[in-house]
């Protein structure tokens, strides 16, 4: 094959009918108040980790939600837990409880501990 | 009702009378484009058009690059008026959409700001000792084959139908950015339904194919083709089109833009060559024609001086199904009558 020095660049639409959603259905169960954000990006302002290192919070959020999960994994870990992004949210999304959960999801720990953690933190 | 919101989406095409400005790619891509405009405005429809031999670059390419500042482009454009004036014409025709969208933009930032225009006369006369009236009409030379579609009509020896179905074909027609993107009321049916190759299409007796990414540009996007670490964007461009026009089967695609015609016909060589894939059922590609090659093949034109066999995607097969005559043998003789040597046929791209 000959070579172009240059490849087709992949491009960024997303295929709706062949997107796999079970994972953000899952999230969307266990925080409701995910379906509440618009992308204001308060939380990625506020955010301690996000000024030291590549580590988005809504960008996660946005390609979570558009089930492109590559990556996220590992940026997810980047995230201390602070709870800041939680209190500068003005639509009150549960961030703090969105990271852990994308990150449960993410390690395919089965949802029925899930709930009874959820459960347990509500409590 | 309809009527009279249409005639806001209608142009002033000169009808006679031209001073024709050619464009610098279209020469060597697509070499028999020009001469057949020429041949088809002299010849088919008696017009006088004025071929001056020294017109020179209008600086689009490296304008739209960054590379030129737009006070040169001002004064390279001013020169162009200057030997349209010392010719004696008033309606500019520049052959090249990429120009058409440099002379609209310089003539409307010189309408606003008259200034400018003062600047771009002085400019000129201290570099030529020359001066310049600016044109009364600017039209593409696919306005001026719009306008007179009905009128070539009668004189052409082929009809865009598949002469075994005797269905209409079905084209891909796809304008230029430049043409109507910028200045919406300088093209025909504006940027919200350009008709300007459609109206050809359908006069001639082929079917628009209306496809979601009709209005899609083709990927050359200047900077973007240039630099070749981008030309990955440039190219996915291209191919997001044949993916959406794939589906509707079409027999060719018509342009009226020298970029959108080169990277139509040649992005689908790179594409077969890096995924091994073609947009037509038989692996031949899809050709792509300017609109002068179309006309010149309908009024009869021998398709080898129109220069089709300098074209990635070969043409034969539409040829086939239209019923136009041609000669195999002389695809390659130049005007010597000598065989010129056959370029290397790609292995990804079938050719007759």
């Amino acid at each position: 094959m000959k070579t172009f020095g240059f490849t087709i660049s992949k491009g960024r639409q997303i295929n709706c009918d062949e997107l796999n959603n079970d994972k953000v259905e899952k999230l969307l169960e266990l925080v409701p108040s995910y379906k509440w954000c618009i992308g204001c990006g308060g939380c990625t302002a506020a955010c301690t980790a996000a000024a030291f290192s590549d580590y988005n919070i809504r960008r996660i959020h946005t390609a979570f939600y558009r089930a492109q999960y590559e990556g996220l994994d590992q940026k997810l870990q980047r995230c201390m837990l602070c709870g800041k992004c939680l209190l500068v949210c003005p639509r009150g999304v549960n961030t703090r409880s969105l990271i852990i959960n994308m990150r449960r999801i993410l390690a395919n720990v089965p949802t029925n501990t899930f709930k009874q953690n959820n459960k347990e933190e509500k409590q | 009702m309809e009527k009279r919101y249409w005639n806001e989406y209608q142009k002033e095409i000169a009808d006679d009378h031209y001073f024709y400005e050619r464009s610098c790619i279209r020469q060597t891509f697509f070499p028999g484009s020009e001469a057949a405009f020429l041949r088809i405005l002299r010849d088919e429809l008696g017009k006088d058009i004025c071929d001056n031999p020294h017109q020179h670059t209008c600086t689009g390419i490296g304008y739209h690059s960054d590379v030129v500042p737009f006070e040169t482009t001002m004064t390279v454009v001013a020169r162009l008026f200057s030997l349209m004036t010392e010719c004696g014409y008033e309606n500019y025709v520049p052959s090249c959409v990429t120009s058409f969208g440099v002379f609209s933009e310089v003539l409307e930032k010189w309408e606003k700001e008259p200034q400018l225009m003062e600047k771009a006369r002085q400019y000129l006369w201290e570099a030529t000792k020359r001066e310049f009236k600016t044109p009364k009409n600017i039209a593409h030379p696919s306005d001026v084959i719009f306008k007179f579609r009905f009128e070539l009509k009668p004189k052409m020896k082929y009809q865009l139908v598949n002469r075994f179905t005797g269905k209409p074909l079905r084209v891909v027609e796809h304008i230029g950015c430049h043409y109507a993107k910028i200045f919406p009321e300088k093209g025909i049916g504006k940027a919200e339904f350009p008709y300007v190759l459609a109206g050809m299409i359908e006069a001639w007796g082929g079917e628009v194919i209306d496809y979601p990414e009709r209005r899609h540009c083709c990927g050359f996007g200047f900077r973007q083709y240039l630099v070749q670490e981008n030309r990955g964007y440039s190219i996915a461009n291209t191919k997001k089109k044949f993916q959406s026009m794939e589906p509707y089967e079409p027999d060719f695609i018509l342009t009226n833009c020298p970029g959108c015609s080169m990277f139509l016909d040649k992005w689908q060589y790179t594409i077969a060559e890096m995924e091994h894939k073609t947009y037509d059922k038989e692996g031949y590609g899809i050709p792509v024609l300017t609109y002068e090659e179309l006309t010149g093949l309908l009024l009869g034109y021998d398709p080898w001086q129109l220069g089709l066999q300098l074209h990635q995607v070969q043409s034969e097969p539409l040829f086939n199904k239209i019923g136009i005559a041609y000669n195999p043998d002389e695809k390659y003789k130049g005007i010597s009558g000598r065989l010129l040597p056959r370029p290397d046929r790609p292995e990804c791209l079938r050719q007759e």
